[in-house]
């Protein structure tokens, strides 16, 4: 038990000694670069809990193409830090100020927290031994019978914003030239070349 | 204190010495995979490559390495000094982990996981951090140029490997690796989604930023891309890394659509021969076309690259994914 322990508090204190340094870096590339770290960590600790499925899916997903493009995003701008630096006691006070209500909120939160009265009862429940039921099986049980609505509903809405991003960015330019493959495809030889009898010292 | 020995550092040290078991032969591979690429291209385009160290040239792979030891790591003074020299770390720390999931025989697997084939998702979609901190860590043009390129291209290919992995998901009903080969026992799943092993083979070749899609490195346009700055130590973890990667891909579509260790047919003189060297004889093969294919075709443009992602594979395998499934659920083939 000691070595998962020990597991446990090396992947969490990573986590959270990344997360401050996402916040505390200098450099966005490096905030990003931290946060990546900070995703690979929470995929350890998944894995410590047995939510594999979960665990690879976070790295697939949040590392492998959120945070890719997000570096992308990032290492384009050109950031100006003395100019970033200036502001810095302007903003102190809203700053300060929108941190302490999330504080707030977040006591307030943890302290009302109760365990769902219908927990207990789950837990009662005898659970499928694990070697006959995988974590993904599990999950795409209870995701495609129970919550088949919300999964619905959250594609929707991803869906929504991916075709909002295109309107918005789409726009078509005129005097462009386009490379149209079935066009190149369906054209004949006699489009194309053509034979000429050039009578010598004639030209065309 | 029996305990601990017992429960942890045994344990611990058989792993160990399983994961030399591992890699050793690999990087041995590796070395000689870049002397066969030589080889193999120089007979196609009838010269004779490499010949004069040692018999055959046998030994231009060490003499390459040790050449590359001695070289000076030059870092550019307007480099991001820890990101570039993670970078190539990164790369080649990538392409050996993914070993550990690989099924080499049954039962003969370092870790024989439930969700192996999201964990090899996971780590080929990692890839690309190596090549983008590499770009932007040299500060330099060209490498950046490159570097951003590769992120676009791999991050598109990947959603086609995605889509062929779910089309033979469908067809297991298991992530695990073992399971998936031996789900192939009487027919390798080549035959009936040839269409899908097509597609990733072609696109596991842009995810391994091997030519006709080597635009990251593409000499002609951006000197060497992500990898122009570096030198020695560093650019030969780079090298390293995209070669087991190479192999890494190759033995995860043996896996997926060439039955693995399985013999071709379960008869007489073919399961005589042990599963690990069908497996390797597989690779073998596939990596024969890898070179195939950087000695025959010219390089992509980017944008028809671009075009064959996202216009061509992502709705041809997407529409396999719901033909697998209709048809499967039709049929009531579908696993349980």
């Amino acid at each position: 038990m000691i070595v998962q322990a020990l597991t446990f508090y090396l992947f969490a204190g990573i986590t959270v000694a990344a997360g401050v340094m996402v916040v505390s870096a200098r450099n966005p590339v490096h905030s990003v670069l931290f946060l990546i770290l900070a995703f690979l960590n929470s995929a350890g600790l998944f894995v410590l809990m047995g939510a594999e499925f979960l665990a690879m899916v976070l790295v697939v997903v949040y590392v492998g193409a959120v945070a890719v493009l997000f570096l992308f995003v990032v290492m384009m701008l050109d950031i100006n830090f003395v100019e970033l630096r200036q502001g810095f006691l302007q903003y102190l006070p809203i700053g300060g100020l929108i941190g302490l209500i999330l504080l707030v909120e977040l006591v307030l939160v943890i302290g009302a927290w109760v365990v769902a009265p219908d927990a207990a009862a789950t837990i009662a429940e005898p659970m499928p031994a694990p070697e006959r039921m995988t974590n993904t099986h599990a999950l795409g049980l209870i995701l495609y019978t129970r919550y088949v609505y919300l999964f619905q509903i959250a594609g929707l809405i991803l869906l929504v914003a991916m075709v909002g991003a295109i309107v918005l960015t789409l726009r078509g330019r005129e005097g462009v030239r386009k490379q149209r493959i079935a066009a190149q495809v369906r054209g004949r030889r006699e489009e194309r070349v053509e034979l000429k009898k050039v009578p010598t010292r004639g030209g065309i | 204190m029996v305990d601990l020995w017992q429960g942890y550092a045994w344990p611990g040290l058989v792993i160990v010495a399983q994961i030399f078991a591992i890699l050793v032969p690999l990087l041995l591979t590796v070395a000689y995979l870049t002397y066969a690429e030589r080889k193999v291209i120089a007979a196609m385009q009838m010269r004779k490559g490499p010949n004069v160290v040692g018999p055959f040239g046998l030994l231009q792979p060490v003499a390459d390495g040790i050449k590359l030891l001695f070289k000076e790591t030059v870092i550019p003074s307007g480099a991001n000094r820890v990101v570039f020299i993670a970078a190539p770390v990164v790369t080649f720390v990538l392409s050996l982990i993914g070993w550990a999931v690989i099924p080499f025989d049954f039962g003969v697997v370092l870790s024989d996981i439930n969700v192996g084939i999201l964990y090899l998702f996971a780590i080929s979609s990692l890839g690309v951090y190596g090549v983008i901190m590499a770009g932007w860590a040299s500060n330099s043009k060209y490498a950046f140029l490159g570097a951003l390129r590769s992120a676009a291209q791999m991050v598109s290919y990947e959603i086609a490997i995605g889509f062929v992995i779910i089309t033979v998901l469908l067809c297991v009903g298991s992530l695990n690796l073992t399971d998936i080969v031996l789900a192939q026992k009487d027919l390798w799943f080549a035959i009936p989604l040839l269409p899908m092993f097509v597609i990733f083979f072609i696109s596991a070749l842009a995810e391994t930023n091997r030519a006709p899609f080597d635009l990251p490195e593409a000499e002609a346009e951006l000197v060497a891309g992500y990898s122009v700055e570096y030198s020695s130590l560093t650019f030969a973890l780079f090298f390293l890394g995209e070669y087991a990667n190479m192999i890494l891909m190759s033995a995860l579509t043996v896996i997926l659509f060439l039955g693995g260790w399985l013999p071709p047919l379960d008869v007489a003189p073919f399961n005589w021969i042990p599963g690990p060297v069908w497996f390797a004889v597989k690779i073998a093969g596939l990596l024969f076309l890898f070179l195939w294919v950087r000695a025959t075709f010219p390089r992509y443009r980017y944008d028809q690259l671009m075009r064959l992602g996202w216009k061509v594979f992502l709705p041809a395998s997407l529409f396999w994914v719901v033909l697998t499934a209709g048809v499967l659920v039709a049929t009531g083939w579908a696993p349980v």
